[in-house]
């Protein structure tokens, strides 16, 4: 398959199908996070940067058969490696029998949250996920390092004091052509905060929490960014407060383990934080993955926005950035049968 | 009035998965862009309507009904919006339609053979 | 057997076929759909790991004696997230090689480094 933009689209139906499988096996929280980042973010990202690394696959002269080779004894010996494993969904299995049970019958006493995963996640191994958010941020970090560019300042009309009339013209002009979209989002777009928002608080009692509220929050702000252009929503949004932010989340998490360091307990001992233990464990719970939900979503945006602003002094403001090129690819890939 | 409402609901999901079927069945079958877009974005959001009904009817109280009504709302917006940005886009890059054709006798043969 | 260890085939399929595009095609965004194909053929294999026959998901709740294992489930949310950000990295990446070398097909790449040392 040359064309990439089929194959992103194939690996997009891909990441949706696991998730619907990732239901199938009981696994709520992960099919939410597999739909919304695998299926949604991941698709969205692989477009931007086909947008400016090109479209099409040069193809290969040479016939790889070492690589088919390597390929085939590779999977032969992990076919005889699983042959000890224990069968599918036998509740004897070593992994069911160590610290599971544990975690399954203790977590209602020492948490008192009903999602188990959320418990184990935020509370059991608040330490991991700590260094998850720390991961995400550098991604951020190195995402910025590697495209960002110098500021372009704007240019004034020393008369008014305002921009100049391109950017205004420019989003008037393009204002018949999507019309129905933006209006439609611009209905749209309280509701889906909204539900960002709900699925972060509800983390402790149905499948949820920060990372997927964080996702659902930076798609709302990406949705808006492609509908009305990169300079419109830079102008809503500031992106330096958007890095102040996605550090600002993991201060807060690294805090409320300081917190319980200073209180005289463990490093994110979270019944240090309240004279109850089980409600030091929910006000814990509450603020790191409020932590967690500000850094996913800013990381998220600083990475959009760097991909848009850097397309953006590659290929100049012409007829409207990604919006046209996107929406080409779309209509070209229809042609494929 | 149990089974009543349980036989509705199995009615809903049913139709629901057919017009589902259906929509599938159109995406491989029609010749031209736009009528499989017109086949898969009709049929998706009726039969999305279809099935939340059904399963509002499975258990008729509670907040989940009003979380499905959520849902539905949220899809009867969504669906046709992103149809319409599809075609648009087909549209504004020239796409054009597969039309039949009218020869000079006046009858109309189909461009396609 | 085959009905028991049928997940654990079908994840080594998907494994094989993300390997396989990694290291036979020079596109580099077709390598990264690859490994993105890798990561979650892996994750399929935890999670089918802490399926259990009879059981509910793993929210606590009236009634239900039996739950999945939710400790997959967490080291699997991890994963995601982290695969997402290493992916995004991946492609600023393959964006600034295209912009340095002119092209991001790994043979013209090699071609380059070559000539210029």
């Amino acid at each position: 398959m040359k064309d990439l933009f089929a194959v992103i689209m194939l690996s997009g139906i891909y990441g949706l199908l696991s998730a619907s499988f990732f239901v199938a096996m009981d696994a709520v929280d992960v099919a939410f996070t597999e739909a919304s980042v695998g299926a949604g973010i991941s698709t969205l990202l692989m477009l931007v940067a086909i947008t400016m690394t090109g479209r099409t696959e040069h193809p290969v002269n040479h016939k790889p058969l070492l690589a088919l080779a390597v390929v085939i004894v590779t999977g032969g010996l992990l076919i005889y490696g699983t042959l000890d494993t224990p069968y599918f969904g036998s509740a004897q299995a070593p992994i069911h029998q160590h610290v599971a049970p544990r975690y399954i019958n203790d977590s209602m006493q020492e948490v008192g949250v009903p999602n188990i995963v959320t418990s184990v996640l935020a509370s059991y191994r608040g330490f991991d996920t700590f260094g998850e958010v720390v991961v995400i941020f550098t991604a951020g970090i190195g995402v910025l390092a590697l495209l960002s560019m110098v500021y372009r300042p704007r240019v004034t009309d020393k008369d008014t004091g305002k921009d100049t009339v391109d950017i205004d013209t420019f989003n008037d002009s393009m204002h018949e052509k999507h019309l129905i979209l933006r209006i439609v989002s611009k209905i749209l777009l309280p509701f889906i905060m909204l539900y960002a928002l709900y699925v972060q608080f509800h983390g402790d009692f149905g499948p949820g929490g920060g990372f997927q509220a964080g996702v659902i929050f930076a798609a709302a702000i990406i949705l808006y960014t492609m509908l009305f252009g990169i300079n419109t929503a830079s102008r809503v949004i500031n992106l330096s407060l958007i890095q102040i932010l996605a550090a600002t989340g993991v201060l807060i998490y690294g805090s409320v383990g300081l917190v319980s360091l200073l209180n005289g307990k463990n490093f994110l001992d979270y019944s240090a934080l309240s004279t109850d233990p089980i409600a030091g464990q929910h006000l814990g719970i509450l603020l790191i993955e409020l932590g967690v939900g500000i850094t996913v979503a800013s990381v998220m945006v600083i990475i959009f926005f760097n991909f848009a602003e850097r397309r953006e002094s590659i290929h100049g403001v012409e007829n409207n950035a990604e919006n046209c090129s996107k929406e080409n690819d779309e209509a070209q890939s229809a042609k494929i049968p | 009035m149990d089974m009543l409402m349980q036989i509705t609901s199995a009615l809903f999901l049913l139709i629901g998965s057919f017009l589902c079927i259906s929509g599938g069945l159109g995406i491989l079958r029609f010749p031209d862009f736009y009528t499989r877009l017109h086949a898969v974005g009709v049929t998706d959001t009726l039969a999305t309507a279809m099935i939340l009904i059904g399963l509002m009817l499975q258990n008729p109280d509670g907040l989940v009904i009003v979380k499905l009504l959520i849902i539905l709302l949220m899809t009867l917006f969504i669906n046709p919006a992103a149809s319409h940005a599809l075609a648009q886009a087909a549209m504004q890059n020239e796409l054009m339609p597969v039309l039949d054709k009218k020869d000079t006798n006046g009858k109309v043969t189909s461009s396609n053979p | 057997m085959i009905t028991g260890l049928f997940n654990d085939w079908v994840v080594i399929v998907l494994m094989m076929i993300g390997f396989y595009i990694v290291i036979a095609h020079g596109n580099l965004i077709k390598k990264i759909v690859g490994l993105t194909i890798f990561q979650t053929s892996v994750f399929i294999f935890y999670i089918s790991m802490a399926n259990v026959k009879g059981g509910s998901a793993p929210i606590l709740a009236e009634g239900i004696k039996l739950y999945s294992n939710p400790l997959p489930h967490v080291l699997i949310l991890t994963a995601i997230v982290v695969g997402i950000a290493t992916t995004a990295l991946a492609l600023a990446l393959a964006v600034r090689i295209k912009e340095a070398y002119g092209s991001i097909e790994e043979e013209e790449i090699q071609k380059k480094d070559n000539l210029d040392c």
